[in-house]
């Protein structure tokens, strides 16, 4: 599956490591909440970046206390109609304050761009090639915004109070009701 | 009517294979030649379970002419005619069973 | 009537790009049905027996003169010319060609409507009183906060795939026209002991296969709070409603097996970490959106519409028939709510033609300030008409037959379209409503039997409101037969009740006799004839009515 990342594809620079198996040393990881939590006290001490695979059945809570050191944290959409992992990537965002890559694996297709970039993510395990192309540019499909999420886009209420503030109002009605005196 | 497509496959009586239209949504029967036809006369009709399946496999697979292909029972008159089996499938031939308003 | 401005105006159109790209690559074969489904359900496009359907979003109910002529312009050009309105206030188009929909959705988005979230695992239409802003007892116009919420909810990146739809209504009147009891989240707006306004916030009610009222999670909730408390029931929902069985996937499963207690306590601790977020809503923000809404001016002095109005009626008793039927009290003296029954004898419940269509919008240009509204018993509301233009209002109403004087009696059926057009049906419901209505044409009759509301759905996911009708008929299937199950003194409104089933279902050639029935049998017992069906069934019980209407069978 390719990997989108920073508007383009990109190379994978963390190995899976989904069993108990030792970990290659100084090469970027990616393992499983369970190890995680398990075995946090020697990931810390891993030579390079650590990520952690964390399910869309479990409360972000318990990854809280690791989001200082973790470098990557991978949510899941097994199928792309199970949106949970949108929560928990604003819970992770904008509750945890989490900085490092939130990536988005699984059923990860063009249409849902802009939805996952809203929610916080900025990397993702696309699943067809043909969408990897298209994924940024399904982001810019829209320009209008009504709801706030931690991704900084400028809601449409917010405009249109700096518009009325700054005096410059344009607008287009529906025609115009009567008055009552006709 | 429970919904056909949840249906498992028994052939219990001549049955079509039925689906719609992708482009507009119209009622259309899978016909011997592996095509679609809005006429249920021209419906390929099968008597097993097998020759069902492989009916309903050729149609699943020609997912950009049609959606949701299922098993559909008919009943055969003279003339070779095929007629629907039920009251949905009566429903699909003959459109709902009042006037419509309108035009 | 709200005013769209350049941003919502933008979003719409963007959307029928997108649209029309995602339609484009279907039918190249690039997005596999699986792919493309969630997407055009998303913008209300279902595939049903015959066609494809396209339901449209009304916000609220609430529709201008400009918009309804688009919506007959629709029904003309891209379907089979008429429409059907819906019980949330919605309207659907029963036969339109997937290749012509991108064509028809930019045609609504010319007057700002869509059909965006009106299907698919999101927040639905947001829907109210069919009366607000002109009904004599209200806080204050609900359909501000239908606006706020409505988007707030539109193209919401975290809940656009929920484990299920997502229902809300709001009432902010005395008297409950808009089943908040019955839907996902209902809102209550009224005063709290010091004069403040805010939501009492309901969760959990629902129709379907396993029917609940909802349940008070939050008695008073200032009105700043509403969006970051919502945002905290959908999290929560989002995160732990059930994924597993699409049966059990609504709110009211999750409020049902948690407790709404415990519940709330979930919402809670969310809604703590959301209180002072962007989504506080404060006087501005209110402000900005309630400017937007327009409202008539009214003219303050009525003179001498009121005795010229009653010389009118005594002259023409037909006329007076459908006032006393058809017309409520407004707010504002001179003034008075008319409502349009869709329900004329023989016919579907809820279709307009196109002709119809432009009429009506005609009739609301001259009479209503231009605005239409949508009831969710599917009928039309012109709600700001001045008593001295009732009489030739009438007139223009009933030649295009949309003035049966039956509003509220036995002939105003709910019914949903189904199997004659529904893919999800079990049995048809459209001939059993246009029968009764046969039956039951004597309109001194039906007017003897007082207000009745029967609502008939073709399957158990009750889109016909079954479960709340005084008589509810829900359509079942035996043995590739149509057979019908009945139940009694169910009510959608601030006392909501779901109604009981009184026996085995029957054939559907019996369901006209045995609303007889049962009809017969509530003339025969009721206290006076004063008492209402239902206040009957709720004094008697089902017993009397199970007797009769199965002795015979």
């Amino acid at each position: 599956m390719p990997l989108v990342k920073g508007g383009r594809i990109a190379d994978d620079r963390f190995v899976r490591v989904l069993d108990d198996a030792p970990l290659p040393e100084g090469v970027p990881v990616l393992v499983p909440a369970a190890r995680l939590l398990a075995d946090a006290g020697d990931l810390r001490r891993h030579a390079a970046p650590v990520g952690v695979l964390w399910p869309n059945s479990q409360r972000v809570t318990e990854l809280v206390p690791h989001l200082n050191w973790i470098a990557l944290v991978v949510l899941e959409f097994p199928k792309f109609k199970d949106g949970r992992a949108y929560s928990q990537a604003r819970q992770l965002r904008e509750q945890y304050e989490f900085r490092g890559e939130l990536r988005a694996t699984g059923e990860v297709l063009r249409d849902q761009s802009l939805f996952l970039h809203r929610a916080g993510f900025n990397s993702f395990e696309v699943k067809k090639e043909a969408d990897a192309a298209a994924f940024e540019e399904a982001s810019r499909r829209y320009s209008v915004f009504y709801q706030p999420t931690g991704d900084g886009r400028t809601t449409a209420l917010r405009a249109r109070l700096a518009r009325a503030r700054s005096g410059a109002v344009q607008e287009t009605d529906l025609p115009a009701f009567h008055s009552a005196a006709e | 009517m429970t919904a056909p497509q949840q249906q498992k496959l028994k052939v219990k009586g001549p049955v079509v294979i039925t689906a719609n239209r992708l482009r507009d949504g119209a009622v259309v029967y899978r016909t011997a030649e592996n095509r679609w036809s809005t006429a249920i006369d021209d419906a390929a009709v099968a008597t097993t379970a097998e020759q069902a399946k492989a009916l309903l496999a050729s149609a699943a697979g020609d997912g950009i002419a049609a959606v949701d292909p299922y098993v559909a029972p008919v009943e055969l008159g003279p003339d070779r005619r095929v007629l629907p089996g039920n009251l949905r499938e009566r429903i699909r031939v003959h459109g709902p069973t009042f006037e419509l308003p309108g035009i | 009537m709200y005013r769209y401005d350049d941003f919502d105006e933008r979003l719409v159109t963007e959307r029928v790009a997108e649209f029309r790209d995602q339609v484009k690559r279907r039918l190249a074969g690039e997005l596999t049905e699986d792919e493309f489904k969630p997407l055009r359900l998303m913008n209300g496009v279902y595939l049903q027996l015959h066609a494809y359907m396209l339901r449209i979003a009304i916000p609220y109910g609430t529709l201008s003169s400009q918009q309804l002529r688009m919506l007959a312009h629709v029904a003309r050009k891209y379907d089979k010319g008429y429409g059907h309105f819906t019980t949330r206030q919605n309207i659907q188009f029963h036969w339109i060609k997937l290749e012509e929909l991108p064509d028809a959705m930019a045609d609504l988005a010319s007057v700002k409507m869509h059909g965006m979230q009106t299907s698919g695992n999101c927040i639905r239409n947001i829907t109210t009183d069919q009366w607000a802003a002109v009904a004599r007892s209200e806080v204050e116009d609900p359909r501000v906060w239908g606006e706020i919420l409505r988007q707030w909810s539109t193209l919401h990146p975290e809940f656009s795939f929920l484990p299920r739809k997502f229902k809300i209504a709001i009432t902010a009147a005395n008297h409950d026209r808009a089943a908040i009891k019955v839907h996902d989240v209902g809102l209550r707006l009224h005063r709290n002991e010091d004069g403040e306004a805010g939501f009492e916030v309901l969760v959990g009610g629902g129709l379907g296969r396993t029917a609940f009222i909802g349940k008070t999670i939050k008695p008073f909730l200032p009105k700043r709070h509403l969006l970051s408390y919502l945002e905290a029931v959908m999290r929560v929902y989002n995160q732990f409603g059930r994924r597993d069985n699409i049966y059990k996937a609504r709110i009211k499963i999750l409020v049902h097996e948690l407790g709404a207690e415990a519940f709330a306590k979930e919402v809670e601790a969310e809604w703590e970490k959301l209180k002072d977020s962007a989504l506080a809503l404060d006087d501005t923000s209110i402000a900005e959106i309630a400017r937007r809404f327009i409202y008539p001016e009214y003219d303050a002095s009525p003179g001498d519409d009121q005795s010229e109005l009653n010389a009118t009626l005594a002259a023409n008793p037909k006329f007076e028939t459908w006032y006393k039927n058809s017309v409520a009290r407004h707010r504002v003296a001179g003034y008075e709510i008319v409502t349009i029954s869709l329900k004329p004898e023989g016919k579907t419940p809820g279709d307009a033609t196109a002709e119809q269509m432009n009429a009506i919008a005609d009739l609301a240009d001259r009479y209503s300030f231009g605005e239409i509204r949508v009831g969710h018993e599917q009928n039309l509301c012109l709600p700001n008409v001045r008593q001295r233009d009732l009489f030739e209002l009438w007139r223009g109403l009933d030649e295009i037959g949309v003035a049966t004087p039956n509003v509220n009696l036995i002939s105003d059926i709910i019914a949903c379209p189904g199997l004659d057009y529904c893919s999800l049906a079990n049995a048809r419901s459209i001939p059993v409503a246009q029968e009764i209505t046969r039956r039951f044409r004597d309109l001194d009759r039906a007017r003897g039997l007082g207000r009745l509301h029967i609502n008939i759905s073709g399957c158990i996911n009750a889109c016909g409101h079954h479960h709340v009708g005084h008589i509810g008929i829900l359509g079942v299937e035996k043995n590739g037969e149509e057979f019908y199950q009945i139940t009694l003194g169910g009510r959608a409104d601030e006392k909501a009740e779901l109604g009981e089933l009184i026996g085995p279902a029957v054939p559907y050639g019996d369901v006209v006799d045995v609303v007889e029935d049962i009809v017969e049998t509530y003339l025969e017992l009721r206290a006076n004839p004063k008492e209402i069906f239902l206040e009957t069934v709720s004094r008697v019980g089902i017993e009397p009515f199970k007797e009769r209407v199965y002795a015979a069978r």
